[in-house]
């Protein structure tokens, strides 16, 4: 090949994988899809309303003094209008500790997901992409992780490495790992024998520029939609662990622990186990909604 | 297809040595000594290095797991730190308890989620589609913890029906069962559904309606029997999941599984207990799938030609 030839095949690939306009409209065609559909944007709307509680804690209730502080004179109060979901066992306004509960929930939810999808997703790739013997070796390694309930090895990792924020998220992204890779490697293999992906190899690109530019970017509707229902799951856990002590450590504010906090006192007050249960199904239901419609909006066959 | 089955136990022993060496590795860097935790905190150091040195707790850690897994292999899980109970008895004693609730729990499953489903197909976007879709999305939002929790305040401290916790007799297995079961039942109920809704639209469902079959027929015989097959491998994996990971709703009616036991053992820093039960929950966990898998191939014939 010429070089002049290689110069001009460079350009024009550089002039297709410049072609943002064009994928700015795709994102948005989805966007328009998923505007569409009630139930997903329900979700959004309360998704939207927890995060904006998590960002605006402080501005609600002030975390040492509201949050923490013990006030044993109103323990076990019931809702009323200066508590308005009534107060736990030390006299704390169950209110205040279900918004600043919301930041350790999405927090641990997000970034473990993202832990999750950043390895599960390379180890997938790389399986998919090479296939062979190091796909084997990849996929019965996650094989061996998923062997094991993924509430039970976030147990055994959480209470080996100590029970607080960081090992709880580690341990909750490495028990998802696998599914991550499995959902990776299977859109990697539809993807990598198509004739675009042979064009870029023909012309020179990397293994990792193929890999980065163009294979991962077509496989990101699984990953989306399995992300938002990864999120659901990941809070989940989170309030699960923490409802047996592995997770997040009292006086902290987290859902699953004022749970488990509540339930001495199932008896006198009903509203210290209700209410932050509650306020979990709700945020769950609504990354389902959102996953389930983001799921409808990403595919192609339902466009229409 | 026997030689599909002894292919898939050969692989299980990876998966089982991969786990077990997984659990091994973090149980044995967990800082805390064994010895100390078994003679208390106020035992002579002299006493803790005898012990130590006894229980083979020097040795290097290559040689410690080879140990365990000749001795699992031969059914030797140790003996409990706390309790100095064989550990393998001790699951075995509690398995029966675990089996029989995650049991009842498919059965509920099963008995909500196949007619729901069905029914929601067969009227697309009738209410009654719209209110079991809008339930089996509860039942999958709703942790089966809390839910457990709010059963025992309705039922058992309003009503005083059936008791809170334990195990007595068949009335403390209802709400357990009913918690396991819900997220299985949202679960399967969409699974079929959505299989259903699939299938009947397919050409040999309108064939059989062109012949002038009846609609229940078309449905019940026709049409489930396909449906029903992406379902099956579902309810199977359901099963092993709540076998495995009964773990919250067996702490939540302090029910006397090997799942609450695992949880008591991680609070007393029990480690033969904790490996012991994680390495059993994990290899039932892995023949309950070996079983989906097998069972998929009879119920469907395009799969079971693979593996002839």
């Amino acid at each position: 090949m010429s070089q002049e030839m290689t110069l001009e095949l460079n350009e024009a690939v550089a002039e297709s994988t410049r072609a943002a306009p064009k994928k700015r409209s795709q994102w948005l065609e989805v966007w328009h899809r998923l505007k569409r559909n009630k139930m997903a944007m329900l979700g959004l709307v309360i998704l939207s309303v927890v995060v904006l509680a998590a960002i605006f804690a402080d501005l609600i209730a002030d975390y040492e003094t509201v949050v923490i502080a013990q006030n044993l004179g109103d323990r076990l109060q019931g809702p009323s209008a200066q508590y308005w979901l009534g107060t736990d066992e030390f006299g704390r306004d169950i209110f205040a500790r279900i918004i600043h509960g919301a930041r350790v929930s999405l927090m641990v939810g997000v970034l473990s997901v993202a832990i999750a999808i950043a390895l599960g997703g390379s180890l997938g790739a790389v399986a998919g992409y090479y296939g062979g013997k190091l796909d084997n070796y990849i996929m019965r390694v996650m094989d061996i992780f998923l062997a094991v309930p993924s509430i039970l090895l976030a147990i055994a990792i959480v209470s080996a490495l100590g029970a607080n924020l960081m090992n709880l998220m580690f341990a909750i992204a490495i028990s998802s790992v696998p599914t991550y890779a499995r959902v990776v490697r299977a859109s990697v293999l539809t993807v990598r024998d198509q004739e675009f992906i042979e064009a870029a190899r023909a012309i020179g690109a990397s293994d990792a520029r193929i890999i980065f530019r163009h294979i991962i970017p077509n496989c990101l509707s699984p990953v989306i939609v399995q992300g938002a229902l990864g999120v659901a799951g990941a809070i989940l856990s989170t309030a699960g662990l923490s409802f047996i002590g592995l997770g997040i450590q009292p006086p902290e504010p987290e859902w699953g622990a004022m749970l488990s906090g509540g339930r001495q006192y199932l008896r006198h007050a009903w509203h210290v186990t209700t209410f932050p249960g509650l306020t979990i199904m709700i945020t769950i239901l609504a990354l389902n909604l959102l996953g389930d419609g983001l799921r409808d909006a990403l595919d192609p066959r339902l466009k229409h | 297809m026997h030689r599909f089955i002894v292919k898939r136990l050969l692989l299980l022993i990876p998966v089982l040595l991969g786990v077990s060496l997984l659990v091994f590795a973090i149980m044995s860097f967990t800082p805390g000594d064994p010895a100390q935790l078994i003679l208390g905190e106020n035992a002579p150091p002299e006493a803790v290095a005898e012990l130590r040195e006894e229980m083979g707790l020097n040795d290097l850690f290559v040689l410690r797991y080879a140990r365990f897994v000749g001795n699992a292999v031969m059914g030797d899980l140790g003996q409990s730190y706390t309790s100095g109970r064989d550990v393998f008895d001790e699951i075995f004693s509690r398995f029966p308890n675990t089996l029989i609730l995650a049991a009842l729990g498919v059965i509920i499953a099963v008995l909500i989620g196949i007619p729901v489903g069905i029914i929601s197909a067969t009227r697309q976007y009738s209410m009654i589609d719209s209110g079991s879709m809008i339930f089996a999305l509860l039942g999958v939002s709703m942790p089966n913890f809390w839910l457990g929790l709010m059963m025992i305040l309705l039922f058992s401290v309003n009503l005083g029906w059936v008791p809170s916790g334990g195990y007595s007799d068949w009335s403390s297995l209802i709400m357990p069962a009913i918690t396991l079961g819900t997220g299985s039942a949202a679960i399967i109920t969409r699974m079929t559904r959505s299989s259903m809704l699939e299938v009947i639209r397919q050409d040999y469902i309108r064939t059989a309606r062109a012949k002038g079959v009846a609609e229940n027929v078309v449905i019940n015989q026709h049409a489930l029997k396909n449906a029903l097959i992406p379902v099956i491998t579902v309810i199977g994996l359901q099963f092993g999941y709540l076998l495995g990971g009964a773990v919250l709703t067996e702490t939540v009616f302090s029910w006397p599984g090997v799942g609450r036991m695992m949880v008591d053992a991680i609070r007393q820093k029990d480690a033969p207990t904790v490996l012991g039960t994680v390495v059993f929950l994990a290899t039932t966990f892995s023949l309950v799938n070996l079983m989906v898998d097998l069972l998929y191939g009879f119920v469907d014939p395009r799969i079971k030609s693979q593996y002839a």
